[in-house]
């Protein structure tokens, strides 16, 4: 059987596992440790008193450290409510002040040093009351000395055994009643901290928009990158490569009808530097086609269908430009679309459809081929929907045994 | 044959290889410049014999010089013009091909400048008022893939013609590459025509123009 994931839970279960658990131990800790706290709070603000403005960010290190603390009690670690600001220290306060997190952090901090600091004191004092009280009887059947150690509760001495064994009696009923009561306030305190120190929905919220913000940056950036290394390879290796080829075959042109070695060596030069401007040629466009830069979608998806291997019937119709993102993304999906068809569908032909719906790009690629494409299997039609899923879009697959295949691609078209 | 160029190329390595290449042939470079607007300026100025440009030029190094290009034939019927690309593509040829004028035009891939004696023909060919599509257009085109091909009903031989007139070979051309004569090369054309019943276009430009939008349609 798993231990219990909290407090409550486990004591609501068979009373003897919860005494005998650990939790009993871990809500003393916890409580002994919010006195400590409590205690250090109040010495702090005794401090600063002297300048009472830094009061306010007292929450701060004390919301911090009582999200650690709340794993005494808790399976799990309690994330913060706080964006990260900007660098500096000024940014930092600006930050900060703003949050309401902050405040909510101050508000319990105020809890911790009054309700909290008297509820716990007093929780802790009644069980080690308790506990006392059980013990004496072994203090008697040690064989002290009469008056070595005395036992006052108001006017009533506890001075010989049977007294003893009497009040340790009322006393076990009472010590188990304790640790009920301060297990229940350990628990109870431990949600109220959960409540006020974690974040809330609008927090969290907030931190999956600035994932997916930095996300769409991340993708703006890679498309940028791309382009860098396209036109740093077109300006470079590539005219580079087209001046050699034009001086070899000027070379050619001037040895005339040279029959020796050194003129079947030239000429055999000029070919391979033709090869290589071929090969660098493609690569460019691979990495990133100019003509999807200087014409768009259309006229990218019309190249793409006259070099496919199968008939392609492309019907593009955009009113204007896309987002360079958006079109990139487009064009790589259809082209990898197009690549697997013809791999493993073998269709007659294939169907290239695309359309603005209000804000979104909606692609669709069908082929009448064998079907059962399955996107769980190989990472081909995987990396389509990742892709598709970085720009916020969607993308879907039927594919029937037999036919036909038809994947969707919407994408969100966002404007800067 | 000694032409007047103007040449538009923003790297300047190869704006000097080109000027070389064009003196090699006894050729005059009268203005060789970086950008496209420097080019439209030059060739309204000096207006060469041929205008040479690279498609991708400053500021954006998109398609910059195919514009000026494009641009320069709609504003002259005369300005016959050369347009040099990284990446052979039909659609830019399209572009390029669009406003038809009386003067020559021509899209090559830039690569084409190390086959310099078939080059430095071209360029001639391009000023004296030819029609020039890069041979890898035409294969692209001619190798698409269609439902129901109407290049079936062609013979090889009359494939192979249909390539070099879609490269804008004139017939004397033609004959010369097939080693046949040029009657034989006028019956091919014509059996061409008729089976693909495109309309009778005997003007170079024409004839390319109307080869060109049946193979891509």
């Amino acid at each position: 059987m798993t231990p219990s994931d909290t407090v409550w839970r486990a004591m609501a279960g068979n009373p003897l596992r919860f005494l005998f658990s650990a939790w009993p131990w871990r809500c003393v800790a916890y409580l002994v440790t919010t006195v400590v706290v409590a205690f250090a709070v109040w010495t702090v603000c005794a401090m600063g008193a002297l300048f009472p403005p830094i009061l306010v960010l007292l929450g701060l290190p004390v919301g911090a450290l009582e999200r650690r603390r709340l794993l005494i009690v808790q399976p799990e670690a309690t994330p913060t409510p706080h964006v990260t600001p900007p660098p500096g220290v000024g940014g930092w306060l600006r930050t900060r002040l703003s949050e309401v997190a902050t405040w909510r952090e101050l508000g319990y901090t105020v809890c911790l040093g009054s309700v909290l600091f008297f509820a716990d004191l007093l929780a802790l004092a009644m069980l080690f009351f308790g506990a006392l009280l059980m013990v004496v009887p072994i203090f008697f059947a040690a064989g002290l000395p009469p008056g070595t150690v005395t036992f006052r509760m108001g006017d009533w001495d506890i001075d010989t055994g049977p007294k003893a064994i009497a009040v340790a009696a009322v006393a076990f009923p009472f010590t188990i009643f304790s640790v009920y009561g301060l297990s229940a306030l350990a628990g109870g305190q431990a949600a109220f901290t959960k409540w006020l120190l974690s974040p809330t929905q609008a927090e969290l919220s907030r931190k999956v928009e600035e994932l997916s913000g930095s996300r769409t940056r991340l993708v703006n950036a890679f498309e940028a990158e791309r382009r860098r290394i396209e036109r740093d390879l077109h300006d470079g290796a590539q005219q580079h490569l087209v001046l050699l080829t034009m001086k070899l075959g000027l070379a050619q042109l001037e040895m005339g009808d040279d029959q020796s070695r050194a003129g079947a060596l030239v000429a055999e030069a000029h070919r391979e530097a033709k090869q290589a401007l071929t090969a660098i040629r493609e690569q460019i466009h691979g990495i990133h086609p100019q003509i999807l830069t200087d014409l768009g979608l259309p006229a990218a998806v019309g190249e793409l269908a006259e070099r496919c291997q199968v008939p392609v019937e492309p019907d593009v119709r955009l009113p204007h430009r896309l987002p360079a993102a958006v079109e990139s993304t487009a064009y790589f999906v259809i082209s990898e679309a197009l690549t697997n068809a013809v791999k493993h569908a073998k269709p007659a032909r294939v169907r290239v459809t695309s359309w603005l719906a209000g804000q979104r790009l909606i692609v669709i690629v069908t082929d009448d081929g064998v079907g059962g494409a399955d996107p769980s299997r190989g990472t081909g039609l995987r990396g389509l929907v990742d892709r598709a899923s970085v720009m916020d879009g969607t993308l879907g697959i039927t594919s029937p045994v037999g036919g036909p295949t038809t994947l969707r691609l919407e994408l969100p078209c966002r404007y800067e | 044959m000694s032409l007047r160029i103007v040449l538009a190329e923003d790297a300047a390595l190869m704006r000097a290889g080109l000027v070389g290449l064009l003196e090699r042939f006894g050729h005059t470079v009268i203005a060789a410049v970086g950008d496209a607007e420097a080019l439209v300026a030059a060739a309204r100025q000096y207006r060469p014999d041929l205008v040479i440009t690279d498609v991708r030029m400053p500021p954006g190094y998109t398609d910059e010089g195919l514009r000026a290009a494009v641009a320069l034939r709609a504003g002259d019927p005369t300005a016959a013009v050369l347009v040099l690309s990284q990446y052979a593509a039909t659609a830019y040829a399209a572009e390029l091909l669009g406003p038809s004028g009386r003067a020559g035009v021509g899209y090559l891939l830039k690569d084409r400048v190390g086959d310099v004696a078939e080059f430095a023909d071209t360029v001639v060919r391009v000023a004296a008022g030819e029609t020039v599509i890069d041979a890898d257009v035409i294969r692209q085109l001619l190798a698409r893939q269609r439902a129901t091909d109407p290049l079936d009903r062609l013979t090889p031989r009359e494939r192979e013609v249909l390539g070099l007139m879609a490269e804008g070979r004139s017939n004397t051309a033609i004959g010369r590459q097939l080693v046949i004569g040029d009657a034989a090369v006028a019956k091919h054309i014509g059996n061409i025509f008729t089976k693909l019943d495109l309309p009778p276009a005997e003007d170079g430009h024409r004839r390319v123009l109307a080869v060109l939008t049946y193979l891509r349609s």
